[in-house]
């Protein structure tokens, strides 16, 4: 898998997929990328206007708790976010980021601050702050889920298998 | 030695035994999805390419969230799904005038049934652990799958045990008892766990109150909510299913990750604060906090037991001037209900809007949007900011009683204050 580089966004603890994907906004659901210009806007009205490609999202705990949206993790995907880092995630966040293909890593994210520039490498599952020059590592996915995110979700996934395969 | 939970998914994977942390492939009794997750689950369901669904009996689609129609798009988005159950020949559509909220509508309809194993396209597809079932939410790529194959991966897993015992307050309903829990232990106390209620004050809780606890589980983070079968499940379940089903209990020697005992002495009247459910104080605590919206409804509390509640504390009184009251009874059969109980009668002398069923307001889609400051005391599930509209909008969480109350009053209030 390549490397990730970019800059972070800081997001606090227990961002919703209201947040990410308010319900008044559902009106956009048949035209993502459009939504996706309102990515996050509830909790950082300018963060969808100020991030550039590649950047990353980075939460606290719990991060994407709430509905099952699927827009959620796809619109955060549409905007350019490369990955999203936070200490913990609410399960269906979780597990459709990986279903659209979303890399979601579980790590110490009070060490990162705003605007720190990181480079990430999926592989090895390593995080490189350049900015202060600190090498985070985050845990490692089941070898299950990597293979659905590197086949490209889970409907290629299916395909690709002929069905799931777990191991 | 298993949990209910374990259980039921070592009976869906084949397995004799499985533990928390394992993945397994599990059989699928019962796949839904709705007018928001539909449509993206359809849409990936055909790229996968197989000639139909898994089982026309066990694909359930209820346009529910923006139905009635709340607009051209919306509008679109439900012909897309009804065209495809038509097409794909699903014989659980309901169309508007059938439809209900989906996880009222199920239940009632005996489509699923203790024991199952569901999958849902909606987080508070959890709410049929009520029945004893394993239900859990997903989103609309693993809905395609499923709907293809009739199976799902799940990690199992660990579950927390919530030992709840005593008599009940006056007024205090399933709502209060999974706030008070939340609020103990916060909107990720239970993530990726299940959340299993027991002990006698659950045990005297009818099945609409075990459905408002089990809806919230995913509140807490948890991946399921479950309430073993007894007789009162039983007592539901006659008459209303054409299916057999098998009870699954937990193993006395059963391992939890974690065990909590409250006493029921100690659940006042709960109202969770802006903007997480687990912001939650007791009525004594609450203040001075004027409203402008009152909703009651939603998968949470739609049902004919909070009507009942509501119905009793607005009867001869009336709506306080200012305030907008909405009702929304949660499925067409429990709107017939409310009438011939005369307590559609008694909420619309009172001077309320009673609407057809709708999740309308609680996810900010339509029926009682919020403008910026605005308050309003909801019966739903989430407080989320922007939640049911505006950025700048507050909503306070409750069970019917205080909602009911706060009708009355204009600010936030128990029955015992009016």
């Amino acid at each position: 898998m390549e490397e990730l580089k970019g800059k972070a966004w800081k997001f606090g603890d227990d961002i919703s997929t209201d947040h990410i994907a308010p319900g008044r906004l559902f009106h956009l659901r048949t035209d993502l990328p459009e939504l996706a210009k309102h990515v996050l806007e509830d909790a950082d009205p300018e963060f969808a206007s100020k991030m550039k490609k590649g950047d990353f999202v980075v939460g606290g705990r719990n991060f994407g708790l709430g509905s099952s949206r699927e827009h959620a993790p796809r619109i955060i995907k549409i905007a350019g976010v490369s990955a999203v880092l936070a200490k913990s995630f609410a399960r269906i966040f979780f597990r459709n980021s990986i279903n659209v293909g979303l890399p979601v890593l579980v790590c110490d994210t009070d060490k990162i601050d705003l605007g720190d520039e990181l480079e990430i490498d999926l592989a090895k599952g390593i995080i490189k702050d350049t900015t202060k020059e600190i090498e985070l590592t985050f845990q490692p996915l089941p070898p299950a889920m990597v293979r659905i995110l590197s086949d490209g979700g889970i409907v290629e996934h299916y395909k690709k298998h002929n069905g799931f395969k777990l191991d | 030695m298993m949990t209910i939970t374990e259980k039921i998914i070592a009976a869906h994977a084949g397995l004799d035994k499985v533990s928390p942390g394992e993945l397994v492939m599990v059989d699928i009794d019962l796949a839904l999805a709705n007018d928001i997750t539909a449509p993206g689950a359809i849409k990936e369901f055909e790229k996968i390419g197989v000639e139909g669904v898994f089982d026309k009996k066990k694909v359930v689609l209820v346009p529910d969230h923006f139905a009635p129609n709340r607009d051209v798009d919306s509008a679109e988005q439900c012909k897309y799904v009804r065209e495809f159950a038509r097409d794909r020949e699903v014989e659980n559509y309901f169309e508007v005038g059938q439809m209900g909220i989906e996880h009222v509508l199920l239940p009632e309809k005996g489509l699923v049934i203790p024991g199952d194993l569901v999958i849902g396209a909606d987080s508070h597809t959890c709410t049929y652990g009520a029945l004893g079932a394993f239900s859990t939410g997903m989103g609309s790529t693993d809905l395609a799958a499923a709907f293809a194959t009739g199976d799902t991966w799940l990690k199992v897993p660990q579950s927390i045990k919530f030992n709840i015992d005593g008599k009940r307050k006056e007024w205090v309903s399933g709502k209060d008892i999974i706030l008070y829990i939340i609020g103990k232990i916060g909107v990720d106390g239970a993530l990726y766990k299940a959340m299993e209620f027991t002990g006698d004050t659950i045990e005297g809780l009818s099945m609409d109150s075990r459905f408002s606890i089990c809806n919230m589980a995913i509140e807490a983070g948890g991946k399921n909510g479950i309430i073993a079968v007894d007789d009162r499940t039983r007592e539901y379940e006659d008459g209303r299913i054409d299916r057999a089903y098998v009870e699954y209990y937990s193993d006395p020697d059963a391992e939890y990750a974690d065990v909590h005992n409250y006493k029921a002495e100690d659940i006042e009247l709960q109202v969770a604060f802006p903007h997480l459910p687990s912001n939650t104080k007791g009525i004594s605590e609450v203040g001075n906090i004027p409203i402008d919206q009152v909703v009651i409804g939603s998968c949470t509390n739609g049902r004919i037991e909070d009507l009942r509640e509501a119905a009793k504390i607005l009867d001869g009184k009336k709506v306080e001037k200012n305030l907008r009251v909405i009702v929304i009874p949660a499925t067409q059969k429990i709107y017939q209900q409310a009438m011939s109980e005369g307590i559609i009668d008694i909420f619309i002398e009172a001077g309320t809007a009673v609407s057809t069923p709708t999740c309308g307001p609680c996810l900010g889609g339509h029926m009682g949007i919020l403008a910026a400051k605005e308050r309003c005391v909801a019966t739903t599930n989430r407080n989320f900011r922007g939640r049911m509209g505006h950025t700048d909008s507050e909503v306070y969480l409750s069970g019917p009683a205080v909602a009911a109350a706060s009708a009355i009053t204009g600010k936030i209030t128990g029955p015992a204050d009016l």
